[in-house]
């Protein structure tokens, strides 16, 4: 896997800080070519009320190359079968796509083995996963959970029906005006009663990029166990869970230009083995009698039942997609187009932008003034424009800064300068309303 | 700019936007009811004083978007001095008027008055609950139920 740093490089974080040195050049790969890039999405050549399509929202699910889409279809329509159960041709032609993929994207985290991968319908199941077998086992009373304002609902709430299920208790840590951590009061909050500390890899809301590596180091001081969401980080960067040493690595194929319904949990093996089973069903088990279940090892203990075969298998192929780009390439070019994106934004009058980290990822909220983000959302995509109002999941964030919602434009892989400027172009029509 | 975007975006919209009628608290109020549509985060009080079965006085609070505040603005005019029944029956057609079929809205468009003014609202039909917001809300003060109307 291209693009790698190790741990000292801090948080595998592969975006050329220059440029020259790493787009297109590195190993002979040819140059990022962003519309042959977009060639290969169908979705982008759409047009929506008679105006081309400039899509912004890909922090709330990415748009699919052909080659993704072509690998569920033939999984249907070639080597389709239940897994894991035939003796017959087809069964252990989809068992073996099935595992390839695992090692697929194990090959993705760098994971040291395909079976510390456990397949998930996306990050929610990830984090519910962990949170109701690991935080079940050893969060106790007035133990705690670090999680941070920036979190998605989905890492707040499983943790929240944890502590009200063990009695342990809930801390946040903050953030400051720019939307980064204040990690001194993230080490102030660390403590021995500390067993779990859950963030985001980067914020969905903010484009925050947390230094996740310094999080996990700090956190296995006081001996607690860390889940990464890495949700908005797949998508963009290199990640590597063994550099990072992150206990429970999790993200979900749709954001990730892969189908709906399918995601990894990443779990160091040790961990994955000493965890009680999630569901109970078929395939998780390797003997049932009325008196005692004797439970298999991961990953298969966390994956009862018929799993999404063709989404795994569709995943499988988003690796090969990102592999073939390459993160050099493609964080080389979201970095010149979130700075080309965060100058024209806050170049149009009242516009705020919220989230000014010095470490970003592709995210861009914003408010305009005197306009809510709504309207602001039902004008742009008028003009063609798709983008996200809201509170994006993060209700925790809007009451930080004081707001009910922002819009929120996000990059991805396949975006251009003209999108940008497509999305200006809109906000001037917000003002032509508004005045 | 399209014209559907044109219909939703009436001057008299934009002007309740900018300068919201009966905005504030109410001394005194008879009743109080939260209304909330968590798809945007908008959160909207609507404060009430009663006669009878009437209202008399009626107010609104709290933030939102051009067409919630509007709808809220437009609505607390609309309803003052009218009985229970009659804003049931406004909010009726109201609703007709945002969702219904052509047949039924010509009749509703013809009752609501200034409240027509949102029937471009209906090119939008993610933007219905924006409108029905404070419509929620004041039906929720109207049965005393003080926590939040929500769209959903
Ligand atoms: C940071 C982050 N975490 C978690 C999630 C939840 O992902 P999913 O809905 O795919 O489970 C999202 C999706 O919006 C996200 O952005």
């Amino acid at each position: 896997m291209p693009g790698r740093r190790n741990r000292s490089g801090g948080e595998v974080m592969t975006v050329a800080r220059n440029r020259e040195e790493t787009a297109g050049a590195e190993a002979g790969r040819p140059a990022f070519d962003v519309a042959s890039v977009r060639a290969q999405f169908p979705a982008l050549s759409l047009e929506v009320y008679g105006k081309p399509l400039v899509y912004l929202d890909s922090a709330a699910s990415a748009q699919k190359p052909s080659a993704v889409l072509d690998a569920e279809m033939r999984c249907y329509r070639e080597f389709y079968a239940n897994v894991h159960r035939g003796v017959h041709y087809l069964s252990i032609a989809a068992t073996a796509a099935y595992e390839g993929a695992r090692s697929k994207v194990q090959a993705l985290l760098n994971a040291p083995s395909a079976r510390d991968i456990v397949f998930v319908r996306g990050t929610t199941e990830g984090i519910n996963l962990v949170a109701s077998t690991y935080g079940r086992q050893h969060v106790r009373q007035d133990d705690e959970v670090l999680v941070t304002t920036m979190e998605h609902h989905s890492n707040i709430v499983p943790w929240q029906m944890l502590c009200e299920a063990t009695g342990g208790v809930l801390r946040v840590v903050p953030i400051d005006d720019d939307g980064a951590l204040i990690m001194d009061e993230f080490f102030a909050l660390l403590s021995d009663r500390t067993k779990i500390v859950a963030v985001g890899h980067v914020s969905n809301a903010l484009g925050t990029i947390n230094p996740v590596g310094s999080i996990v180091d700090a956190a296995h001081s006081y001996g607690a166990k860390v889940l990464i969401d890495g949700a908005q980080a797949v998508p963009h960067m290199a990640v590597d869970v063994q550099a990072l040493d992150c206990d429970f690595y999790t993200f979900s194929g749709h954001k990730a230009f892969g189908p709906t319904g399918i995601g990894a949990l990443y779990g160091k093996g040790e961990l994955l083995r000493s965890m009680p089973p999630y569901e109970g069903g078929g395939e998780m088990i390797s003997s049932v009698t009325f008196e005692k279940t004797e439970f298999r090892e991961p990953p298969a203990r966390f994956e009862a039942g018929t799993p999404n075969i063709a989404g795994a298998i569709a995943l499988g192929a988003v690796v090969d997609f990102l592999d073939d780009l390459g993160y050099e390439a493609i964080g080389a070019h979201e970095e010149d187009l979130l700075s080309y994106a965060t100058a024209m934004l806050e170049a149009v009058p009242g516009l705020t932008l919220v989230g000014t980290a010095e470490r970003k990822a592709g995210v861009l909220s914003f408010l305009i003034d005197g306009v809510h983000a709504h309207d602001v959302g039902t004008i742009v995509d008028r003009e063609g424009v798709a983008i996200r109002v809201g509170h994006h999941c993060a209700q925790p964030v809007m009451d930080r800064f004081g707001i009910a919602a922002t819009a929120r434009a996000s990059l991805a892989l396949y975006n251009t300068r003209e999108d940008i400027d497509r999305l200006v172009e809109a906000l001037g029509k917000v003002k032509e309303v508004f005045g | 700019m399209s014209s559907e975007l044109h219909d939703l975006y009436q001057e008299v919209i934009l002007d309740h936007n900018k300068r919201p009628r009966n905005f504030g608290t109410l001394e005194d109020a008879d009743r109080s009811a939260a209304g909330h549509n968590p798809l945007c985060g908008d959160r909207l009080t609507v404060h009430l004083k009663l006669d009878n079965d009437g209202v008399s006085e009626v107010s609104f609070e709290g933030s939102g978007c051009a067409i919630s505040k509007a709808s809220a603005s437009i609505m607390t005019d609309a309803v003052k001095g009218k009985s229970r029944d009659e804003i049931e029956h406004l909010f009726r057609e109201f609703h007709t008027l945002l969702t219904g079929d052509p047949s039924v809205r010509e009749k509703a468009s013809a009752e609501l008055g200034k409240l027509a003014v949102f029937e471009g609202v209906r090119e939008f039909p993610i933007r219905v609950k924006c409108a029905t917001l404070p419509w929620h809300t004041l039906k929720a003060a109207l049965d005393g139920r003080k926590d939040a109307a929500t769209t959903e």
